[in-house]
């Protein structure tokens, strides 16, 4: 592991693979885009930092699992395309079958009301999970201006409150936001 | 190709491409789905299902896979997934290409600039959303503001506020 650090900075195919993989079956619900950082560029450095945000933010932008979409951005960027199947398969395959797994064990179990009980207050707790990031990154986009809070609010008031088909508010918003962007930038 | 796995490629297929914000704006619909309009499964197995994908490893996204399993199984469920997978990464993959081969262009900015407050907005109604759905009654309520509270001040490990919820829901239950 010392004589790691000398080492040319591309992976081969495995190498990486055998990363994603060990990532994707080790890190849990929120936090796998800071694994990735840790792995990628501050242990292993095949990637500088400024890279890898330009990657999560394309990753966060675009629908999507955004950890897969990071390991398909990573995984091209440093092997190509095979590198962006690599990626793809190793994050999601295993955690996959390993769900189902422990799924159908739970099956068995689910006759007991005990256990509802116990997953109820899991899923009660993971929505404040998700909640407060949510919260977290709106407070990040309200810093950057008035436009981007109303943007905000419109997307969040046309599918939570008025239960707008969402199909139709990620177009319509979207083409807006994206177009007024656009215009601001070509104008500064 | 059954009726069935041809509408789980239908459900889960459309579900890819809206699943902005990293997969959780798309819960409510694909409960809507899957419980309301198609009945693979019933109201008490998505929650089982939501809480079971919060505690194990992989991305939270990993629900599709189990609802697959409740409809079809094992075919279900693998074709829950690809078609949950595949057409937003192609579309990601595509844009990669894209982008690295273009270096820092306007419509960069621009794509990044115009979505993220979207993709944002999405998440905390989703939260909502999901709250009302998983949440029944005033203790599971407690839990999730508890939850958001602990981990919105402490630096605690999310998984552990996660199991610490599932015991919390033992205890207020059962006494």
């Amino acid at each position: 592991m010392a004589a790691a650090e000398q080492k040319p900075s591309i992976p081969t195919l495995m190498e990486f693979f055998v990363v994603v993989v060990r990532i994707g079956l080790t890190s849990f619900g929120g936090g796998l885009s800071g694994w990735l950082l840790r792995e990628f560029v501050q242990r292993r450095h095949w990637l500088d930092e400024e890279e890898f945000l330009s990657g999560l933010s394309l990753a966060q932008a675009f629908p999507g699992v955004n950890v897969v979409n990071l390991s398909i951005w990573i995984g091209y960027r440093l092997l190509g395309t095979r590198g962006a199947l690599a990626g793809a398969c190793g994050i999601i395959v295993p955690p996959a079958i390993l769900v189902v797994l422990i799924a159908a064990l739970f099956a068995a179990l689910t006759d007991y009301p005990l256990t509802h009980l116990v997953l109820d207050g899991v899923g009660a707790a993971a929505v404040g999970l998700s909640l407060q990031m949510g919260i977290i990154a709106a407070r990040r986009v309200a810093m950057k201006g008035l436009e981007q809070i109303v943007i905000m609010a419109a997307a969040f008031v046309a599918v939570g409150l008025l239960h707008i088909s969402l199909p139709l508010v990620v177009v319509v918003l979207g083409a807006l936001s994206v177009s007024l962007a656009y215009w601001r930038l070509a104008r500064a | 190709m059954s009726n069935r796995l041809l509408q789980i490629c239908m459900v889960f297929g459309s579900a890819s491409l809206l699943s902005f914000g990293g997969g959780s704006a798309i819960v409510p619909e694909l409960q809507l789905q899957t419980v309301h309009d198609y009945g693979w499964l019933t109201s008490r197995q998505f929650a089982d299902s939501f809480a079971i994908t919060q505690v194990t490893p992989g991305p939270s996204t990993l629900l599709v896979t189990l609802l697959g399993y409740r409809a079809d199984g094992l075919a279900g469920a693998l074709l829950a997934t690809v078609a949950m997978i595949v057409p937003a990464s192609v579309l990601v993959g595509v844009v990669t290409m894209l982008w690295l081969r273009t270096g820092h262009a306007r419509w960069h900015v621009a794509l990044e600039r115009g979505i993220a407050p979207i993709a944002v907005g999405l998440v905390v109604a989703s939260g909502i959303i999901i709250a009302r759905t998983v949440d029944h009654g005033v203790s599971a309520w407690a839990v999730t503001l508890a939850a958001g509270l602990v981990l919105g001040v402490t630096k605690l490990n999310p998984l552990a506020v996660v199991c610490a919820g599932g015991v919390i829901g033992l205890l207020l239950n059962s006494v």
